[in-house]
């Protein structure tokens, strides 16, 4: 009955200098789910990041949110824009060595007949924890992932980025 | 080493690297053009520690996903859920107190898929009462809706079989249920 081992790690990358945009890019088909795993922190000012896929920049994405800030729920959704919103990151307000945690399932990303679902947690570790659904209305296989600092900012030196590739039976 | 860095290991402290072999995929149903009203994984071996589900799945009515036990469809579950719709954030019961099963997955719409991930925790102890927890997600560009659910079979048997439903409708073509097995050391 089972098909064997899987969760395979597929690349990594910590930043030795900062860097706006991070990309896997040539992508294994062979998988069913991604699962990107971060540790993110702006270098500069208190910016979101985006998740695109494949070089898209088109407004062809869409997320919904909910999060607490340790007072207050709250619930917040884009449409119809340039990338996947995984949240403010960590920044220069917060404490040194604070990261944010990002992890994303990515799902049944090589199919060629559904739009891509991504499901996630995040958190700004010092004020808010986030769940995230994000869509991407394409129907195209994903070959390449990308995280992006908005707004003109970039990742800080230290943050990581490790893709795994999960085959199911 | 192979990383054991899922949305299990978000939640916990310590002994996040786990030796090569640790994550199996154990059975995956697609389902076919014509529809299924339930998927079943039977015979699940009792080998591991603990079991995720993972998939994404489109239904004709838009409604709930039930997971059961061993078979059992009487009132022995109980769940909580948090969730946002893009405007509120909500907490609920699951099922509305009807308890027949634990939700792990709404679709709202009948366009795009709903994606979901569900941990089951020490399914094969019969010394405690089964539970779950899981993330589940569908956007549909200006809907849907983001969730964090819990979920507890009143029962201390070994899950031997676990089977996903919805409340009412089908399962459409392309969606996709895979289960896999996860090892303690």
């Amino acid at each position: 009955m089972a098909a064997g081992n899987t969760y395979v790690a597929l690349a990594t990358n910590t930043l030795s200098s900062t860097a706006a945009t991070v990309s896997f890019s040539s992508i294994p088909s062979t998988y069913t789910d991604l699962v990107l795993v971060a540790t993110l922190r702006q270098s500069t000012t208190n910016q979101d990041g985006y998740l695109r896929f494949n070089s898209d920049t088109g407004t062809n994405y869409s997320d919904t949110v909910v999060r607490g800030n340790g007072s207050t729920a709250s619930s917040v959704r884009d449409t119809s824009a340039a990338g996947i919103d995984i949240g403010v990151m960590s920044n220069s307000a917060n404490a040194s060595g604070e990261f944010e945690t990002v992890i994303i399932n990515i799902m049944n990303y090589a199919n060629t007949t559904t739009n891509k679902t991504v499901i996630m947690r995040t958190n700004q570790t010092a004020s808010i924890v986030n769940a995230i659904v994000g869509l991407w209305r394409s129907t195209a296989a994903i070959n390449t992932v990308s995280l992006e600092s908005r707004n003109s900012g970039s990742f800080a030196i230290g943050s990581t980025f490790s893709l795994y590739g999960i085959a199911s039976a | 080493m192979a990383p054991i860095l899922g949305i299990i290991a978000s939640q916990i402290s310590g002994h996040l690297w786990a030796p090569s072999g640790a994550y199996d995929s154990i059975a995956t149903t697609t389902v076919g053009a014509g529809g299924t009203s339930s998927i079943t994984f039977s015979s699940i071996p009792s080998t591991y520690t603990h079991l995720q589900i993972r998939g994404i799945g489109k239904n004709t009515a838009g409604v709930d996903y039930v997971l059961r036990y061993n078979g059992d469809s009487g009132s022995n579950y109980r769940g909580h859920v948090l969730y946002g719709d893009g405007a509120t954030p909500f907490s609920a019961n699951t099922f509305g107190g009807t308890y027949t099963g634990n939700d792990i997955a709404f679709n709202g719409g009948t366009t795009y898929f709903v994606s979901f991930v569900t941990d089951i925790l020490d399914y094969t102890n019969t010394n405690k009462n089964k539970t779950l927890r899981g993330l589940y997600g569908v956007d549909e560009n200006g809907s849907g809706q983001i969730a964090l659910v819990s979920g507890l079979w009143m029962n201390t048997a070994a899950v031997t079989s676990i089977t996903i439903t919805a409340v009412s409708g089908t399962f459409s073509q392309y969606s996709s249920f895979a289960l896999y097995g996860i090892r303690g050391n």
